[in-house]
């Protein structure tokens, strides 16, 4: 096993992966690739001391986000609004369709009635 | 009696959940507050653009009001907040890569150049957060997103390749491609030295 070969697995091995017996006796023996194994670990601790620190966004972000939240609130209700009103609107539709079609008919009958009794 | 205020703050969070899940925008509007510069500086870590954030932050709380009552609460507010900035980030980097025609094997490693300029960075107990930051900032936008969401912010693979639209292998292999390229980018001189024993 060379330092090489354990160098490729380390970036796998930093938290604590189990690693074969004989990567584990090279590691152990080996001064190089404890002290690569103890830089990997030392960069894995400051990673996570990054979550801390935050980064301060504008001022105006907030404000903006808020807003956007704001109009797609006013979207869902306009949308809700909508759909609720939907089956009225079809039923007045339908209805004011069916009243067309009947005083047609009875226009058309109107007429060929007045046509019949002139012949 | 003695109260524990990160508990109170977790509590109170559960309650504006739970009445944001009821439909209140005002509660919403106070998770919002409460969280927006994590959810801001996550975003900054992913994308590590200022308007890119901006426009991550924006669309993430979209995303959460529209799916605030799929929030089941078996996961903290926060964490699940890091997730759909995740996959928002995710989206627009996509995005900005269908324009850009950016690879993963073209981008470069300015990070390397920067840090040669400071041979603090070369020892790893002068490693400083600035540093460390910059060298992430650096990473191509595939491993970045990775190293960030495991290494920093805690996620599980599992739920980091979901997110991302990626399988499990594939999010372990970039993540110990990022932890690699993060290491050569400080430990500079080191590994040169390494290199030549």
């Amino acid at each position: 096993m060379r330092c090489d070969d354990v160098a490729r697995l380390l970036p796998a091995t930093v938290e604590g992966t189990p690693v074969d017996l004989a990567v584990q006796t090279h590691i152990e023996s080996c001064l190089r690739c404890q002290a690569e194994l103890a830089r990997y670990r030392r960069m894995l601790r400051a990673l996570q001391q990054l979550r801390t620190r935050f980064l301060e966004p504008s001022p105006s972000l907030l404000a903006q986000t808020l807003a956007v939240l704001g109009e797609e609130s006013e979207r869902q209700a306009v949308r809700s609004m909508l759909s609720g009103r939907r089956l009225a609107y079809a039923g007045a539709i339908g209805g004011a369709a069916l009243a067309t079609a009947g005083t047609a008919v009875a226009l058309i009958l109107a007429r060929s009635r007045r046509r019949a009794a002139v012949a | 009696m003695a109260t524990d205020p990160t508990a109170e703050l977790r509590a109170e969070v559960d309650r504006l959940v739970d009445a944001a899940r009821r439909g209140d925008r005002a509660a919403f509007d106070e998770l919002v507050r409460r969280t927006y510069v994590d959810t801001y500086t996550l975003a900054m870590r992913l994308t590590a653009n200022e308007e890119d954030a901006r426009d991550v932050v924006q669309e993430s709380y979209l995303r959460a009001w529209k799916g605030i009552r799929r929030f089941r609460g078996d996961a903290q507010f926060s964490t699940w907040m890091y997730r759909i900035t995740a996959n928002a980030a995710a989206t627009l980097v996509q995005k900005r890569r269908r324009r850009r025609v950016e690879s993963l094997e073209t981008v470069d490693e300015p990070i390397e150049a920067s840090l040669d300029a400071q041979p603090e960075a070369a020892t790893v107990s002068a490693v400083g957060m600035e540093t460390l930051a910059r060298a992430v900032e650096a990473l191509p936008p595939k491993l970045r997103a990775i190293v960030v969401l495991k290494d920093v912010y805690g996620l599980p693979h599992e739920a980091i390749a979901e997110e991302l639209g990626i399988s499990v292998a594939a999010a372990k292999v970039r993540l110990h491609r990022g932890r690699k390229r993060l290491r050569d980018a400080l430990y500079e001189e080191d590994g040169r030295s390494a290199r030549a024993v």
